[in-house]
């Protein structure tokens, strides 16, 4: 009798739990394959604040981006605390590969025209790979008019106006709020205004952001200069960057809003050349707003 | 008793003796959230959906891992993952139902059949009681499973921002295509 009863059982659960014995081997058979999963969407835009992260556009996205930098909120009331001065920068950038980038842009400041390429070489997984890391290089011209030089026989060259950088960029996402990166720099001005001043600024970034909520973030970065911690701009001296800020989104877009000690947004002017300083309260308040257009749709979309 | 038992045991050995299980892992489901004030169109398709079907008993499972829903628009790709399924908390979607139907449609043999499918559908951690009408086609080994539904948002959490609330729709239509190879 006790065995017709546990027969009894054993034929009912089979005949009640043939979904759920189905659904356990799919969960079977994806468990036994290692997942090496993509960490993707370790920050929320391919830029931090004024610098860049790891993140790439994705291939045929277009993007075009504006980042305004007000005056000093120090400057007080008559300057409505900085707002009645502005810096921007208007950029394009595109997505040729899911791993390659390139992008194009204006500053205001220093009338600079910028371009880069970023290449997305390590990408972190859920199993093995521990981190993401990108290499970044771009070049910077002024297109300031050229000064009046001393006497008739001298030039002024062109390299004078270009600026080289590079970064690399390594980024983790610990967890769902948690992503931290560093940022090793090199920022090489071809003429700098003083032989006392060094050509190469080299500079370590640390950066970050915290997710307050599914759709805000706070967000900070920091470049220490190693090198050209004594170079001037004119007479004023300059300062390691430091930015806090908060992404914010809405549905389809991300609002960067920021305080920064940095006057512009090129790394020119981050690295090299950020006069003001947060001990005297010379923060500038700030925001970059990014749309971005699909230029070549994903092969899924694409009418057959 | 014993005559009982030894039917109960035959037939339980006979399921899983002669179970015609129908397989695959790269089922199509694609979902549609546009509403008329969208600026672009909310939708995205996912190829890598895993789906078993025992046409003895009718039994018919599907499971998809969200984070290959693929969109048009990558940012949206990324706020669908992020901020509306929250993909890392729950990585799956799945459903575990029956065809409730399936005197009305022999499996055994070619044909298209009218089925309806009745079970539990999970998306973003929310498990609720859904019937959906579908058709499945049955050419030899390959079964084509088809259906098209409306889930309600609400129904499964998925909240959406006040800001961008009348620009994603509050339903979302569901359409799978799945083409199934017996095992």
């Amino acid at each position: 009798m006790l065995a017709t009863a546990f027969s009894l059982s054993v034929a009912t659960t089979f005949a009640q739990g043939d979904a759920d014995s189905m659904m356990k081997m799919l969960d079977d058979e994806d468990a036994a394959v290692p997942k090496k999963e993509d960490v993707n969407f370790t920050f929320k835009a391919t830029r931090l604040i004024n610098g860049s992260t790891t993140e790439s556009l994705g291939a045929g996205v277009l993007d075009m981006r504006i980042s305004h930098r007000f005056g000093k909120i120090n400057q007080g009331a008559e300057n409505f605390f900085g707002i009645d001065n502005a810096n921007t920068r208007i950029g394009l950038d595109y997505g040729i590969t899911k791993y390659l980038m390139v992008g194009i842009g204006h500053n205001v400041l220093g009338k600079e025209n910028d371009g880069f390429a970023k290449v997305k070489i390590l990408q972190q997984k859920t199993e093995g790979m521990p981190f993401s890391l990108s290499f970044l290089t771009g070049a910077s011209i002024q297109t300031t008019k050229a000064p009046t030089l001393p006497t008739t026989d001298m030039k002024w060259y062109f390299s004078n106006r270009v600026c080289y950088f590079n970064q690399v960029l390594i980024s983790r996402k610990f967890n769902d709020k948690l992503s931290l990166m560093l940022m090793p720099s090199i920022l090489h001005n071809n003429l700098v205004d003083s032989t006392k001043f060094d050509n190469n600024t080299i500079a370590l970034g640390v950066g970050g952001r915290i997710k307050l909520s599914k759709r805000v973030a706070f967000t900070g970065e920091y470049y220490y200069r190693f090198t050209g911690t004594d170079n001037n701009v004119g007479s004023a001296k300059t300062y390691n960057s430091l930015s806090l800020g908060f992404d914010i989104e809405t549905g389809g877009h991300v609002f960067q809003l920021h305080i920064t000690n940095s006057p512009g947004i090129s790394e020119r002017i981050m690295l090299g050349q950020t006069t003001d300083t947060w001990s005297k309260g010379d923060i500038h308040y700030g925001f970059n707003i990014s749309r971005v257009f699909t230029i070549v749709k994903p092969k899924e979309f694409k009418k057959h | 008793m014993k005559k009982l038992l030894f039917v109960a045991f035959i037939l339980g050995s006979t399921n899983a003796l002669f179970a015609q299980n129908y397989m695959t892992r790269t089922g199509k489901i694609s979902f549609n959230a546009t509403s008329p004030k969208s600026p672009e169109k909310i939708e995205a398709v996912n190829n890598e959906v895993a789906s078993i079907l025992n046409s003895k008993t009718g039994d018919f499972v599907f499971q998809l891992p969200v984070k290959s829903f693929k969109f048009e628009r990558e940012l949206m790709q990324q706020h669908f993952n992020e901020n509306y399924m929250e993909s890392d908390k729950f990585p799956k979607s799945e459903f575990k139902g029956k065809i409730s139907n399936l005197a009305d449609a022999n499996l055994g043999k070619d044909g298209t059949y009218n089925v309806t499918v009745a079970g539990k559908l999970s998306i973003h951690g929310v498990t609720n009681d859904v019937s959906v009408p579908g058709t499945i086609t049955v050419k030899g080994k390959d079964v084509t499973a088809k259906a098209k539904f409306t889930i309600k948002m609400a129904d499964y959490k998925i909240t959406v921002p006040t800001v961008v609330a009348d620009k994603v729709s509050k339903e979302a239509s569901i359409t799978i295509d799945a083409a199934l190879i017996q095992k």
